[in-house]
Parts: structure tokens; sequence; C-alpha cells
């Protein structure tokens, strides 16, 4: 009879693997990301089980509140020929089942129970109860890991500019004013004063 | 008890699920992303997992910190297809080759 | 006396630089009088310093004037070493010198480059004076090198004349091969005697005389045996020695001024005066002295046989100078040096005279250099014709002549000598006696003699005759039928050269060879001594004793030969040309030297360049390395080009790829 927690982590993982495949299958975009974030949501549980609560909220706000709704934003924004994206969907399946088959045996060989099993790397204590996640992380943050936590936020502000300049064009259409342009203008810019022979007057 | 292999296993099933992903959906740059978020979350799994197990924040550390840069890497990857896409009226990798010499 | 050497020297390198830098500003007659007043200058100086040395007894002069260099202990300097050696030929080089520019205003009149002729003339005069006043190896070297220079530009003064480029390009590439081992002879000097100066060396060379060196192999070569040898190859060289004397014949093609200077009175007795300078060397190797023995004495009868059967004037009197060079250098081998140095004076004189009168002959003849076409001249150019009997009497050895003071002592001397080759070398300078006479007179009884010329062209040039000066008077209006006297600019050299030519022998014989002059610049061992050997009982008697000996006879007997073959029955001339067949076609073909040394060493070279060419180069260096490595790469890059598809997803491919096969790795090591 297993464990409740254990049975939370069949869910999630089962979930987490079904939405991946999902991911990896779906013809439309947008379901990809929809499942994506599924895949989000399930593996946020499964860090809560190993007791990585804040990095678990801060998958879900920042990755779903954020990262895949820019996801979504640009699927839907751009006007993408699926049927051509998808040509050589089936012709490339036997050879990506190979490859991700030959990786998973690989890997399961590394990490399988027989390395890192329970009987080989025991099971932690579980935490107290007035045991703070944040505040543990919080603290090795901004002690031990202070610099490498200011270039973080220095990459974040570099990302956002880029991705600023790299989007950011000028419309010719738009309609907009300069003010510097509207503080040195002169006043022969705006009239001019010309002269002409009276016209006769019309009969 | 959840093993640490459990975790691990999951998380190499799901490195395996994308990079199989990669081979599938080899034309749609949105979907490459994807996967590459799929695989840097497979990647996150085994660091909560080894920082879990052998009681070190470390872990959560780098996590974090992994979280930070793909972040950023989805915001310019993003941005770079939506120029893309307006100067070439494409995302379908296969048309992009000029990188030939 | 410092300042009148150096104006010795630099007097005529100020005018060649003038007439050669600025000779479109001065123009013909700048040209030859900046030229002739710098050589004259040194002419009249240098005869003062003949004078102070032979008269007045002035002591040795060596000083160095400037050090280029030191190296290692290794002095490099100008320097001038005045003896009565020094005094002697400066004096014979700048009075030739001079009345070769004379000559050389009228011989050179109307030709191109008039003001360019000048100034190589005067540039020789200034390196054959260096060349002579040297005190070191090194500036012997350089005055060797510059004479070089000046004698390869001269040859090659026509330059438009594909001949004249050959000629030069020969005398340059066979004066390279003495000069190779003129200059290793010099850097043997410099490594075992650590000096560069005549004084140093002479004084050190005695301590070397047993000394051996290993060059190759196992072999002891005696060190001064090799390092006179060395010196010898670059007198062979220079003073057209067989079997490096292919250059000289060619070098015809020069003007005939300069093969009266350069080629006859001058820079081809360099290698004797040096031969004479190094007379203490030469002393300690008895191997190097029969060596330069043999070769003198070869050169000396076989270039004399040639000479018979040319045509061409100049090539006759070329002949004749590599034949009496070949005495001169015999006397040294025979440790003459006096001799060989008495002879080179009197050469000098009556060789010079000699080609002048040819010259004047061929501007008679408009230039036509053929002797079969001439004849009779002497009714047309009386001054040229008794100046050049004088010269050939002096050049066969006429009694009371110079030349017959000079080689009778030489051929005394010889057989006198008693290293090895003495015999062999006697034996062939009193046959060249006869062939002398023989050559000199078939060629003056050919010119000279006869109803008048073979075949003469008269000018096509129009000139006018009545108009103009005096120097302009031989050239000729369009139908002038006969040779015509030169102008007084070329007869006057002739009859200066003369008076020498005729008493300079008589007068100086006695000090010169037999007395005292030579004391304490040339080095005679005692067991060599020759010269000591021959008894002499003043100037008459020693002409009585020439009179009555075997050399004497000869000569008359080869005048007499050519005045009856050549002026009462030239048939016979015919005759034997065809009944010895064959020893007409060796020396016609000059022993087939040329034709050797054409198809040996030049075609040689030329096959080891081509293959050098077709395999180092082209096929190694360009097509190994330059295009092969270019080809390589190219090959390399068509191949890798594949791989560069510029698709993403091969790219991403090949990655995940390689991360399965570094997993795999991992996996199988366990």
């Amino acid at each position: 009879m297993m464990g409740f927690e254990k049975f939370l982590f069949y869910v999630f993982s089962v979930f987490l693997i079904f939405s991946a495949v999902m991911v990896i299958t779906r013809k439309n975009p947008v379901h990809s990301a929809l499942f994506l974030v599924l895949a989000f949501f399930n593996s946020a549980g499964l860090w809560l089980l190993a007791e990585a609560e804040f990095l678990a909220i801060a998958l879900v706000l920042v990755y779903v509140g954020a990262v895949m709704v820019l996801f979504l934003f640009v699927v839907m924004m751009l006007d993408i020929n699926i049927a051509e994206l998808r040509a050589g969907f089936v012709r490339n399946a036997p050879v990506a089942i190979v490859v991700a088959i030959a990786m998973a045996v690989e890997l399961l060989i590394v990490v399988g129970p027989q390395r890192f099993g329970i009987d080989v790397v025991a099971a932690p204590e579980p935490r107290p109860a007035g045991y703070s996640n944040t505040e543990e992380l919080g603290l090795a943050l901004f002690t031990e890991h202070l610099y490498a936590f200011e270039i973080a936020a220095v990459i974040l502000l570099v990302g956002i500019v880029a991705a600023i300049g790299l989007t950011m064009r000028k419309r010719p259409e738009t309609k907009y004013q300069d003010p510097s342009r509207q503080v040195t203008v002169k006043a022969s810019d705006r009239l001019r004063v010309i002269k002409m022979d009276a016209e006769e007057k019309a009969r | 008890m959840i093993a640490l292999s459990d975790y691990l296993i999951v998380a190499a099933i799901l490195f395996s699920l994308s990079v199989a992903g990669i081979f599938l959906n080899r034309k749609n740059v949105i979907l490459l992303l994807m996967c590459i978020e799929l695989m840097l979350l497979a990647v996150n799994i085994n660091f909560i997992a080894f920082s879990h197990f052998l009681g070190d924040t470390a872990g959560q550390v780098f996590v974090f910190f992994i979280l930070t840069v793909a972040a950023a890497e989805a915001a310019i990857g993003l941005a770079i297809l939506v120029v893309l896409f307006r100067s070439r009226q494409t995302i379908n990798v296969a048309d992009l080759d000029t990188l030939k010499g | 006396m410092e300042a009148i050497l150096l104006t010795i020297v630099l007097a005529p390198l100020a005018g060649a630089l003038i007439a050669g830098l600025l000779r479109n500003q001065v123009g013909k007659v700048g040209a030859h009088s900046v030229t002739i007043l710098g050589v004259g200058i040194s002419c009249v100086l240098s005869l003062y310093v003949l004078y102070l040395h032979a008269f007045q007894g002035a002591p040795v002069y060596n000083e160095s004037v400037y050090i280029w260099m030191v190296s290692d202990g290794l002095r490099m300097e100008i320097g001038f070493l005045v003896d009565r050696l020094t005094a002697m030929m400066m004096a014979v080089v700048t009075f030739v010198s001079l009345m070769v520019h004379i000559y050389t205003i009228g011989y050179m009149a109307h030709e191109d480059g008039y003001e360019r002729f000048f100034s190589y003339i005067a540039l020789f005069t200034f390196s054959m004076l260096m060349l002579v006043m040297a005190n070191n190896f090194l500036q012997l070297f350089f005055g060797w090198e510059a004479v070089g220079l000046v004698s390869y530009l001269l040859i090659g003064f026509y330059f438009k004349r594909e001949t004249a480029i050959f000629a030069n390009m020969k005398a340059f590439l066979v004066n390279r091969v003495g000069d190779f081992g003129f200059i290793l002879g010099i850097a043997a000097v410099a490594m075992y005697f650590g000096t560069l100066d005549y004084a140093e060396a002479f004084a050190a060379a005695p301590q070397f005389a047993d000394a051996t060196i290993t060059i190759w192999g196992d072999t002891e070569w005696s060190l001064m045996t090799v390092v006179c040898i060395l010196l010898f190859i670059g007198a062979m060289g220079k003073s057209a020695q067989v079997p490096l004397h292919v250059w000289l014949p060619d070098s015809m093609e020069g003007p005939t001024p300069i093969s009266a200077l350069i080629h006859a009175a001058t820079m081809v007795t360099a290698g004797i005066f040096m031969v004479a300078r190094m007379s203490p060397l030469y002393e300690l190797s008895e191997t190097a002295l029969t060596f330069v023995l043999v070769i003198g004495a070869t050169t000396a009868f076989f270039m004399g046989l040639i000479g018979i059967v040319q045509n061409d004037i100049k090539r006759v009197v070329a002949y004749s100078t590599l034949s009496q060079l070949g005495y001169m250098i015999a006397a040294l081998g025979a440790s003459a040096y006096a001799a060989g140095l008495f002879h080179l004076m009197t050469h000098a004189f009556f060789k010079a005279l000699l080609f002048l009168a040819a010259g004047s002959v061929i501007i008679g003849m408009h230039h036509d250099q053929d002797i079969r076409n001439m004849g009779g001249i002497r009714k047309y150019m009386p001054i040229t014709h008794w100046t050049a009997l004088l010269g050939s009497l002096a050049l066969i050895g006429f009694p009371g002549f110079s030349g017959f003071f000079s080689k009778d002592a030489i051929i005394e001397a010889v057989h006198h000598s008693q290293i090895a080759g003495a015999t062999y070398a006697h034996v062939l300078l009193v046959a060249g006696v006869f062939v002398t006479a023989l050559y000199s007179f078939r060629m003056y009884f050919l010119v000279f003699h006869g109803d008048g010329p073979r075949h003469f062209e008269p000018h096509h040039e129009a000139h006018d005759e009545h108009g103009g000066a005096e120097a302009q008077e031989h050239h000729h209006v369009e139908d002038e039928p006969t040779p015509h006297e030169s102008p007084w600019v070329v007869t006057l050299p002739l009859i200066l050269l003369a008076i020498p030519s005729v008493v300079i022998g008589f007068l100086t014989v006695g000090p010169m060879v037999f007395g005292d002059y030579f004391d304490g610049v040339l080095f005679v061992a005692a067991e060599h001594n020759t010269l000591g050997a021959i008894e002499y009982h003043g100037v008459l008697g020693f002409m009585l004793h020439g009179v009555m000996a075997l050399p004497f006879w000869l000569a008359i007997g080869g005048l007499a030969t050519a005045w009856y073959v050549y002026t009462q029955k030239p048939e016979i001339a015919r005759n034997l040309a065809r009944r010895l067949d064959w020893a007409h076609f060796v020396l016609d073909r000059k022993y087939g030297f040329d034709e050797f040394n054409q198809a040996v060493f030049a075609g040689g070279s030329k096959l080891l360049g081509k293959f050098l060419w077709l395999v180092g180069d082209r096929a190694v260096i360009d097509g190994l390395a330059v295009n092969g490595s270019a080809h390589s790469v190219g090959k390399l890059a068509a191949i890798m080009r594949f791989v560069q598809t510029g698709m993403l997803y091969h790219y991403a491919m090949a990655i995940i790829v390689g991360l399965l096969v570094l997993l795999g790795w991992f996996v199988l090591r366990g």
C-alpha cells in the first residue's frame, strides 16, 4: 500500500508526461501551449512534493502567468500556416521515436533505481512545521549568491530591453507629435507672405 | 516513500519527449521553443530532486537562475520570432537557410 | 704626401662624376675637358711621385686614410701603400690613360654616348689607381671589382649590339669565377693571418710557411699553396690566363680605346701586379709558383698560335695580348717578378700603341676590321704606319726596342729557374717568340703593305670635308676612294706612346730588372733568384748577348716568314691552311674553349636551372606547397560545405546526436 504522497507523485507524473506528449503532438500550437501550461502545473505539484514550495509557486506565477501567456499571445498574433509547418511530421516520427527511446533508455540506465533508489539515497526527514522554504532560499540568495542574483537581475533587464528593441518599429502611418520640433519652430515656417499683382476684375 | 530515482526517471522521460518533440516539429519555431522550455523543466526537476534529497539549497538557487534565464530567453526568442515573421512572413525553419555560407 | 696621393686618386673620380652625372649640362667638350683635366693632374702628380721614389729615394709611404670598420679585431680601411712598384704602376696607368683620353676625342667624335664613355674611362682610372695604391686586401678587392665593373660597362658600351651584350656577359661571368677564387683567397688570408693589411700579412706569412689545413676529407693542404693558388685564380680571371681567358678576345666588342687601355695596358695586368705585390706569399709555396709558371707559359704559346689565324685586326692584337700576359705570368712563376713587371710596363706602352694604331686603321677603313680587306695603308696613313711598325718591332722583341729587353729577361729567367715545369715553360716561351713575330708581322704586312685596300667601302654618312675643325677631317665625303690619315688627336697619342715603346726598355732595364729599383718591394727567396743568375754587364752587353741567342733568331725568322708568305707568295698561306686543315680548324675554333664552356657550363647551368625550375619551383614549391595546400584546403572545404546546410534543425540534430553519443559513452564506460 503506497502512501498518499506516492499517489500524488504518480498522478502528477502521469499528467506531466501525458501533457508533454500532447505538447509535441498537437497540430495546433495553441493547444500545445495550453498543454504546456498543464505540464507546468503538474511539475509545480511535483516540486511541492519535493518541498520546493517557493519555486513551485514561482513556476506557476512566472511561467504560467507570464511566459506562457506571451507564447499564446505570439502564437495567436502571428498568422501561421499550420499545415505547412506540420509537413514531414509523420515522416520524422520514426526517427524521433527511435532517438527518444534511445535517449530514454540511456538516461534510465544512468539514473535508474540501482543508482538512485530509495535504498541508495535515503529520503530526507520531513521538514518541521515552522520551516519556511522561502526564507531559506532568500537567505541563500541574498548572502551566498548575491552577485549571481544581481547579474540575473541585469540579464532580465537586458532581456526586456532587447525584446522591446527588437520588436519596436516606427509605423510611417502613425501620427504623433514631436515636442523637440514643436519648440524649435519659427514663424517663417508657419506663415509665408507673398506678393502678387492685383488681378483684373473679372467681368 | 518517493525515491530520488522516481524524480529522475520522470525528468528523463520528459527530456526524451522534448527531444522527440524537436524532431517531430522541426519546422515550427514556436514549438521548438516550447520543447526547449520542456527540457529546461526536466532539468529543473532534477535540480529540485537532488536539492531535496541532499538537503542543499544551492540546487534551488540554480533553478531560480535557470528560470530567470529561461524567461529572458523566451522573451528574446519570441521577439526574434516576431521580427522574423514581420520580415519573412513565415516561421518555417526550412526557409531560414541564410546561415549557409 | 697624403694630399698628393688623394688628389691623384680623386681627380679622375671627380672628372668621372662630372662627366657622368652632369653630362647634359657640360656637353661633349665639357665632358672630355673635365676628364682629361682630372687624369692629366693625376698623371703629372704620378710622374712626380715616381720621380721622388726613383731618383730622390723617397721612403715607402704606408698609411691608412680612413678606417671603414673594425670587426672582431679585423680592420677594414682605406689606405695607400706607395713604394717604387706602386709609383711605377701609377705612372703607367695614368700616362696610358691620358693618351687614351686624348685619342678618344678623335675616335669617338661622332658616336653616341660620348660623355658616358669619358665618364667610364675616368672612373676606370680611379678604380685602377685604387687597386694599385691599396695597402690592404679589402681595398685591393674593391679596386679589382671596380675595374671589372667598368670593363663590363665598356665591353657592353654598344649596348644595342647583341654580340656586345653577349661579350660583356661572358666577361662578367668568367671574371666571377676568378673573383670567387680571389675572395676565397682573401678570406683565407684574413682567417689565418688575422689581418687584411699587406705589411702585417706579409710579416705573418713566414710563420705559416709549413702550416697545413684540411679543407675536406683528411687530405692535408699546405696553407700557403692554397692561399696563393686561390689568389692566383683571381689573377687568372682578371689577366685572362688559360682557361679563364675566353672573355678577353670577345671584349674587343668594346670601343678600341678601351681595348687599348683596359684590355691591353692596364686592367688585365692587375693580376700580374697583384702576384708581384704578393711575392712574399708566393715565395713560400713552390707548388703555387709551378702552377703560375705552367699556366703562364701555356697561355703565352697557345694563345699566340690562335693569333696567326685571326682575321679581325683587333682580335689579332687581343690574342697577342693574351700571349704577352702569359709571358708576364711565366716570369712571376719563375720568381722573376721584376722581369714580369718590366714586361708589364713595356707591354703597356707598345700594346696600347698597337691597339690605338689598329683603331686608327679602323677609322681609316670606316670601321671595317677585317685585315683581309686591308692592304697598302702605309701610303695613306704614314704616321699610323710608322708607329705601328715601331710597336710591332717592340712586340716581337727586336733588339734595342723595349720588348726585347723585357722578353729576353723573362726567357732567361725561366731558363734559370729550377722549379718543376720550368723546362716545359722555357720551351714554350722560346717557341712563342717565333709565333709572336709571325702573327705580328702577318698583320703588319697584310694591313700596311700591298697595292691598296682589297676591299674599301666609302663612308655613307655625309660629312662636310672642308667645314668644321681639323679633328673632324678624318671623316670623308661620300665617294672618297681611299683611307685617310687620322686627325692629330689620334696620331699624337700614337707618337707619344711610340717614344717609350722604343726607348723605355733601353733606359730602364738596368735598374729595374737587374738593379736595385725593386729592392725592399719584391721579395725573392734565395733559391728562386733566377734574375740574379743572369749575368748582366750593362745594357749593351745584354743586347749583344741577346742577339746571339736563339730567341732573337726565332724572331727574325718569324718576321722573315711573315714577309715571305704574306707579301711575296700569298698562296703559300692558303695552301698551308688547306693542307693542315685540322690544325687550322683547331686554331680557328680557339681549341674549343668557347664551345666547351657554352656546352658544359652554360648548357649545364641551363639544364640545372631548368631542372630546379621544373622540379624545385614548379613541382615542389608551386605545385606541392603553394597550390597544393590551396587545393587541399579547397577540396576539404568543398566536402565540409555539404555539412553546412544552413538549416537550424540540422544543427540541432547534430547537437542531439552528439549528446546521445556522449551519453552512450558515459553509460558504457560504467
